[in-house]
């Protein structure tokens, strides 16, 4: 079984809104701070975003379902720090802390630019692909982390056990699996797979449609 | 076998329920304790809220439907065709250019959290990160394509793009008739974010 933010295919979430185009602006101030503080928490070298999205997704059901977007983010930093010993649980309940120099690590302000024009890379050196373009493959089922229970994992159970056609090569990439919980970033082969829509949900909206994934070689075998 | 954290142990609780005072207490605590600087979060909002954008992408669109050679140079390698135009980084440090044909429309989703193209589109609009956006894009894209006012033509297929790694997928719309005179700066103001996310078509030239 995968986690609550795995929604892919869900009923009942009713429509989409559209917004105006251009950049997006802040509905709320706090959304700017909450944004700001993730990033240069983020700045800290502490976790991966492997092992950041699965502290969102590892929210209890119910608190995922009611926060919106940036309260998961905050929920999910607060937990990620007090993880790494970085934040106390009693900081939090006191809303402050004792000042302290500053982190070795801090994130200043004038590495901001290039830190977010570098970003961080997710490819890596390693044995080449056991498919290429063309194969049928059949995905992992259930979807789900093989190695920890209840892990991160980027198959979404939308497609698990399902057939499709391998249309991209990637290289090989960090495999999330592992490197959310510090594991080791075992990278390997990443491929899109592309799925007939039929072939998830029954019946197509129109014949041809198809969705694609990115998925790592070991959630794939040969169909 | 290495655990997961306790699924019961989510200190964010000890947090005031308020969000708004709840980031307030935590960026206190974090400037205080020296692990965040106040100037680095003016720097992150002024990267976000001011300089990158959707325009970003609209340029790399408007350079492939003016230039063949760009053109194949962003189908063969997006993440280096944007670095040569300087758009490069986080949350983008591996793009791939899906073309719209009258064959095959592509619209882009991230069904598992919100994965979007940062330096070519900038932070996501709300709906892209919402749950209704998440659950059906995958499922019912073209009745989600309706409530953005877009009917696709008979006999073209949707191809949907669920961004389930690092890779970031920049849709490259279909160049609008009429446009044929037009230079790269004017095209540019036709392609609206969304026409890059593929919720959207680009405006029409008036």
């Amino acid at each position: 079984m995968t986690r609550v933010h795995d929604m892919g295919g869900r009923w009942g979430d009713g429509p989409v809104v559209p917004e105006p185009q251009g950049i997006v602006p802040f509905a709320e101030d706090w959304h700017r701070t909450a944004l700001a503080l993730t990033l240069a928490a983020g700045g800290l070298g502490a976790w991966t975003i492997d092992a950041s999205r699965h502290a969102r997704e590892r929210l209890a059901p119910k608190d995922y379902a009611r926060f919106s977007y940036y309260e998961k983010w905050i929920a999910a930093l607060a937990d990620l720090l007090v993880a790494e010993g970085l934040v106390t649980g009693a900081e939090l309940a006191a809303g402050k802390a004792a000042s302290a120099a500053p982190h070795p690590r801090l994130f200043r302000a004038g590495s901001v630019g290039p830190a977010l024009a570098r970003g961080t890379p997710y490819a890596r050196p390693a044995a080449a692909p056991a498919f290429t373009v063309g194969d049928i493959v059949r995905t992992r089922l259930p979807a789900r982390n093989t190695r920890v229970p209840g892990g991160h994992t980027r198959l979404p159970a939308y497609a698990a056990g399902q057939a499709g056609r391998i249309v991209l090569i990637h290289g090989a990439h960090v495999l999330p699996d592992t490197n959310a919980h510090g594991l080791g970033e075992c990278p390997e082969p990443l491929y899109t797979v592309a799925f007939r829509a039929g072939d998830l949900w029954g019946e197509a909206e129109a014949p041809g449609d198809e969705v694609t994934l990115d998925l790592w070689q070991s959630y794939l075998e040969r169909a | 076998m290495p655990h997961d954290h306790a699924d019961h142990d989510h200190p964010h609780s000890l947090l005031p329920s308020d969000p708004a005072l709840r980031v307030k207490a935590l960026e206190t605590i974090l400037v205080a304790k020296g692990l965040v600087e106040p100037a680095a979060m003016g720097a992150i909002l002024d990267t976000y809220e001011r300089r990158v954008g959707p325009h970003l992408g609209a340029a790399v669109v408007a350079r492939a439907w003016s230039d063949p050679a760009f053109r194949a140079q962003l189908l063969e390698d997006a993440t280096a065709a944007v670095a040569a135009l300087g758009i490069s980084g986080r949350q983008g440090e591996h793009v791939v250019a899906v073309e719209n044909t009258p064959e095959v429309h592509n619209m882009v989703v991230c069904t598992l959290c919100s994965c979007y193209p940062w330096p070519l589109l900038g932070i996501p609009p709300a709906w892209y990160k919402s749950d209704a956006y998440r659950a059906r894009a995958v499922r019912e894209p073209r009745r989600v394509l309706a409530e953005f006012g877009v009917t696709l033509p008979d006999g073209q297929a949707v191809r949907v793009w669920d961004s389930t790694a690092e890779v970031r997928y920049l849709v490259i719309p279909m160049r609008p008739e009429g446009t044929g005179g037009m230079d790269e700066a004017a095209l540019a103001a036709l392609v609206t974010r969304d026409s890059m996310i593929g919720t959207g078509l680009p405006e029409r030239p008036r």
